[in-house]
């Protein structure tokens, strides 16, 4: 199908910059760097033992901050940022991410860290376990609960996913900074028009196989993941526990995509950059298994919103491969050709520099990969 | 009248950098005797990054930490209500669990 929306404007040249990957595992954070795209060296790891849900690079403000959200077994989660590009981290002394006293909640596990409006460089936005949405102003240093999403009426009834009851995609819209979406596994999409004052669950045309009459559930989605088009910003694609779906007027209705056979099963969805109708997934066999289909570890890219799927192997094992890559597993560099770079359970971590049409292995060894985010920044 | 009660925290080796590099942290109650919960919420106003890898927000104990007083697990005994006699020490070790 065709668009006619505007690319977004790519990151500046990669040669002007270095890039660099964020590769959250269970057992800490490591950091792959380059100057060309193309060797990367590796360091970490920075919190050993922890496992690193979500880390983040956020570029707005003339400035390169960069988050990570742990958490110990033992001592429980914690939030540090980096001014140097991970050379140091800075955890506040008074907790910067809470649960305040009368939710009588405590904060599990920190699931998503997003930088909020390019021109609001001191918004960011944490989705965590319980699930629930936090606001901060002031750069990270402190954040707020978004009262309108924790006391949503569906709230109580929430059922937690297989990871727990977590708050795992947050989007804010390009234009409109009121608009916001988030997903949450397993109560699936919500949306807000006011900044998060109010919420509605937006599902509708996601059905939900393992429910009598899922076909018209209003919420109870297990959405692993959401991406939003380059191009469209009203177009997002979602991969769904069973299925993945598309949804042309910002999340309000969602059809399903033409299927992949035998995949309907996989955890990230990413949108490209910068073309429009560009987006990729790495689907898992079955929810049983969750592991690549046949040993072979496929990338599948659609060019046409989600009407076709292209397998992309080039690079990529193709025999006896049995990878996992978990919802956050799977992202881009921003910059155009796109950096695309995932990492599995299994402690890999393959890259591509030609939006997919080539693959290579740029870490291996590594514990289990749970997030991976990519940027360019200034070297 | 109440007497303040100096309550020495002895903290484990992985929790040091938040501790201010030391072994032991001296910690002031204002009542005594104290309890648990006293001396924690004594250790969150002198260190709080400290305190809240041993509580959570919502001041429970986390599952994978073991508080003592003297040689007694305080799960063994009441709880954060469990109270110190003068002198005694609380230690904070991490249980034996993970993966």
């Amino acid at each position: 199908m065709a668009t006619t929306a505007q690319p977004r404007q790519p990151h500046p040249p990669a040669a002007t910059t270095d890039t660099v990957v964020l590769v959250g595992t269970t057992k800490g954070l490591f950091t792959l760097r380059s100057a060309d795209r193309d060797g990367f060296a590796l360091a970490g790891p920075d919190f050993p033992g922890e496992e690193v849900y979500a880390t983040c690079i956020d570029t707005r403000g003339g400035r390169t901050r960069l988050f990570a959200g742990s958490v110990s077994n033992h001592w429980g989660p914690v939030l540090r940022r980096s001014d140097d590009l991970g050379a140091t981290w800075t955890e506040d002394e008074r907790a910067a991410l809470h649960f305040p006293a009368d939710s009588e909640a405590a904060l599990a596990r920190i699931w998503q860290l997003t930088p909020g409006p390019v021109d609001e460089p001191d918004v960011v936005y944490a989705g965590v376990e319980p699930a629930a949405l936090f606001r901060s102003d002031d750069g990270g240093r402190t954040f707020s609960l978004v009262r309108g999403l924790w006391d949503h009426p569906h709230r109580p009834r929430w059922e937690p996913g297989g990871g727990g009851l977590c708050l795992h995609t947050v989007l804010v819209h390009p234009t409109d900074p009121r608009r916001l979406l988030v997903a949450i596994s397993a109560a699936g999409v919500y949306r807000s028009e006011d900044g998060g004052a109010t919420w509605e669950a937006a599902n509708r045309g996601i059905a939900v196989p393992w429910v009598p009459e899922g076909e018209d559930l209003e919420f109870g989605q297990c959405v692993h993941k959401v991406a939003r088009d380059a191009g469209d910003p009203e177009r997002l694609y979602l991969q769904h526990h069973g299925g993945i779906f598309r949804s042309d007027d910002g999340g309000r209705t969602w059809q399903p995509m033409t299927g992949i056979a035998g995949m309907d099963f996989g955890f990230p969805v990413v949108a490209h950059p910068t073309r429009p109708g560009i987006a990729y997934l790495l689907p898992l066999e079955s929810d049983a298994f969750r592991c690549t289909p046949g040993g072979r570890c496929v990338v599948w890219r659609t060019t046409d919103a989600g009407a076709s799927w292209q397998p992309l192997t080039t690079g990529l094992p193709q025999e006896h491969a049995h990878l996992t890559v978990l919802r956050d597993g799977f992202t881009t560099d921003g910059c155009d050709p796109a950096g695309l770079y995932f990492g599995t359970r299994t402690g890999e971590v393959y890259g591509s520099t030609d939006d997919g049409e080539t693959w290579r292995l740029i870490a291996h060894h590594l514990p289990p990969v749970l997030s991976v985010r990519a940027a360019p920044v200034v070297g | 009248m109440t007497v303040p009660m100096l309550v020495r925290v002895r903290v484990p080796t992985q929790l040091r950098d938040v501790a201010g590099g030391t072994r032991a942290v001296d910690v002031e109650v204002a009542t005594a005797p104290a309890t648990v919960a006293d001396v924690l919420d004594a250790l969150a106003r002198l260190r709080p990054a400290l305190e809240r890898r041993v509580r959570d927000e919502q001041g429970r104990v986390r599952q994978h930490v073991n508080v003592f007083v003297g040689a007694d697990n305080i799960r063994d005994r009441d709880g954060t209500a469990t109270p110190l006699r003068p002198g005694e020490e609380l230690s904070i070790v991490p249980a034996v669990s993970g993966g």
